[in-house]
């Protein structure tokens, strides 16, 4: 410590403003992407983009309509799926567990937030896919509930926690059930952190590609039956941008900027229904 | 439940009410047992999966480099170390300025500032892979080619990594697409990491006299090494086992080069282009073994990851 004084002052304005890069870096990185995928997507985004078929290479228009569709299918039926068990299972960590289960319940939903979607999508393979010889949507949305699971978990869990033991009190005092209590006290007191997280859920899988390609497989058709390989936006995003051809790069932007806006939307959504409530 | 109602007389609507309870605690506890049981089959369906080719190749499958499909010849070496090595790079670059951001996010940025920077930079982890792979494609790899590679060839060519015709597609892209890419976990959890060192040992740096920077450096930074450890091996994690971004940039070549310009091709890259073509038993069997590897490492590396942050997060608050 026998540098002086002013040295030492200008490497902490030194350290100060290298941090501070780096957190720009970080932020310009996001910018970038979006700024480019905003660009080149608006160029080649359309009515006929969002409302049509696929066609041919070669053949002008065509769009992504089944795609979209696919998705929200998807993700729907992935939703059905993994809100019940995910909130049933909240429950069980934030007020009927007891023991050694519920940390080890979370701790699994931890490293289960880990493992590859590619890995969970080969396991929807092998046990809705393979046995059947048959792709199809619904093993997409069961590999999306898996990956959507431990999100709703841990989420619910933090806001169920957070609702006062008091109110929960009051109300088994009172002569509630334990059912009533939970169904119509608890988790109403919980819901719009529920629902963030919930949302937050969505958005993850709502541009998850990877477990598509040997699950719903996509599909050039409209198919609304989910037990049929189904078309799905992501899907189309990916053979889009890995083609050769320049007219379905251009298609690539432009479902990538669908993907993004969608994501992002539900993103800024899950924050705002959290906040205004907890700030009230 | 843990209140006992006296028996018999109990008025009928609290006996259909108990039994309804008995319902909902069943459905409950069946609810958490199914969850654990999709973890469980998890791994047991992947194991049967990869069975064919697990008795076929056993343990030599790790370290054997041939990937043929018309021998019928899996060997997951080259695969394992792209995957490895373009991690690496990601870490590497990720892991430095993710941690400095979170350092401006914890300690110097005004609140005003933290708030939407930090929100910003999240963000990033919203962003859907095959939109990084895109990007990564048509705008990180050009400049690859043409910039980065030549200049980093031009003042670092002496080091064998930096060497060899570069060709855009590489392990180089695929390491700076992972790196964006885990950013946002880096960021975030050192932050909170940093934000949970306690204000007592900050107070008492500065009132020795110390500076701003010189508290940061020598006292918090030091003090969350456990926790910023861990949120390097959780992102190490995510990095592992990405799929599609990887796909798209990497070049898909099987070959264990020197050079991080070359082609590579990573475990979940293999699995995400060659499955659906693949034919044979022991071709499907091989794939989904990769997939079993990817499992168990990100298992035991997300285990370690949370075993850490758990302590440290829960020591200090």
């Amino acid at each position: 410590m026998n540098r002086s004084l002013a040295s030492r002052h200008t490497a902490s304005w030194i350290g100060g403003t290298v941090t501070a890069l780096c957190a720009l870096i970080g932020a310009a990185i996001l910018i970038l992407i979006l700024g480019y995928v905003a660009i080149a997507g608006a160029r080649a985004i359309n009515p006929a983009f969002l409302t049509q078929l696929p066609v041919p290479v070669g053949e002008p228009g065509g769009g992504v309509a089944n795609g979209i569709v696919g998705t929200l299918i998807t993700v729907a039926i992935a939703t059905l799926l993994a809100l019940p068990i995910g909130l049933l299972c909240a429950l069980f960590l934030a007020l009927f567990g007891r023991g050694w289960l519920p940390e080890a319940v979370r701790f699994l939903s931890d490293v289960l937030s880990g493992i590859p979607s590619i890995a969970i999508g080969l396991f929807a393979y092998t046990l809705l896919v393979a046995p059947f010889r048959h792709f199809s949507a619904l093993s997409a949305s069961v590999a999306f509930a898996i990956l959507m699971l431990p999100i709703i978990l841990r989420t619910s869990e933090e806001a169920i926690r957070s609702v006062p033991r008091s109110i929960r009190e009051g109300a088994l005092a009172l002569g509630l059930s334990e059912f009533a209590t939970t169904m119509r006290i608890v988790v109403p007191a919980a819901r719009p952190a529920i629902t963030t997280g919930l949302l937050l859920a969505i958005a993850r899988v709502t541009g998850e590609t990877a477990p598509l390609l040997f699950t719903a497989f996509g599909s050039q058709f409209w198919e609304l039956n989910p037990a049929q390989p189904m078309a799905q936006l992501p899907l189309q995003v990916f053979t889009y941008a890995i083609s050769p051809y320049e007219s379905w790069h251009a298609q690539a932007w432009a479902g990538a900027l669908l993907l993004i806006a969608a994501v992002f939307i539900l993103n800024v959504l899950a924050r705002l229904v959290l906040t205004p409530r907890t700030e009230r | 439940m843990s209140v006992s109602r006296p028996r018999g007389d109990a008025p009928r609507r609290n006996r259909t009410a108990a039994a309804g309870d008995r319902v909902f605690l069943f459905v409950v506890n069946a609810a958490v047992g199914l969850f654990v049981l999709v973890v469980a089959l998890l791994f047991i369906e992947l194991v049967a999966g990869s069975w064919p080719s697990l008795h076929k190749f056993g343990f030599k499958f790790l370290w054997t480099s041939q990937w043929n499909p018309v021998t019928q010849q899996f060997g997951a070496l080259p695969l394992i170390y792209g995957t490895l090595v373009s991690s690496l790079v990601a870490i590497v670059l990720a892991g430095v300025v993710g941690i400095l951001a979170a350092t401006f996010l914890a300690e110097f940025a005004p609140r005003w500032l933290a708030r939407p920077l930090g929100f910003v930079i999240e963000l990033l982890a919203a962003v859907p892979s095959v939109v990084f792979g895109l990007w990564g494609l048509f705008v990180l790899a050009p400049l690859v080619r043409t910039v980065i590679g030549p200049a980093l060839q031009k003042y670092l060519g002496f080091l064998p990594i930096f060497q060899g015709p570069i060709s855009g597609v590489g392990m180089l892209t695929a390491g700076l697409v992972l790196s964006f890419m885990i950013l946002p976990t880096v960021t975030a959890i050192s932050r909170e990491v940093i934000v949970a060192v306690g204000g007592d040992l900050r107070e008492a740096s500065m009132s020795l006299g110390a500076t701003k920077w010189e508290t940061v450096a020598r006292v918090v930074l030091p003090a969350s090494r456990a926790g910023i450890f861990g949120a390097i091996v959780l992102a190490l994690g995510r990095a592992l086992g990405e799929t599609i971004a990887t796909t798209m940039v990497i070049g898909n070549r099987p070959q264990i080069a020197a050079s991080l310009f070359a082609p590579s091709y990573t475990l979940a890259s293999v699995i995400a282009n060659e499955f659906t073509e693949a034919n044979g038993n022991v071709y499907i069997s091989a794939l989904i073994e990769l997939g079993l590897i990817l499992f168990i490492v990100s298992f035991v590396v997300n285990a370690i990851a949370r075993l850490l942050l758990w302590v440290v997060l829960r020591t200090r608050s």
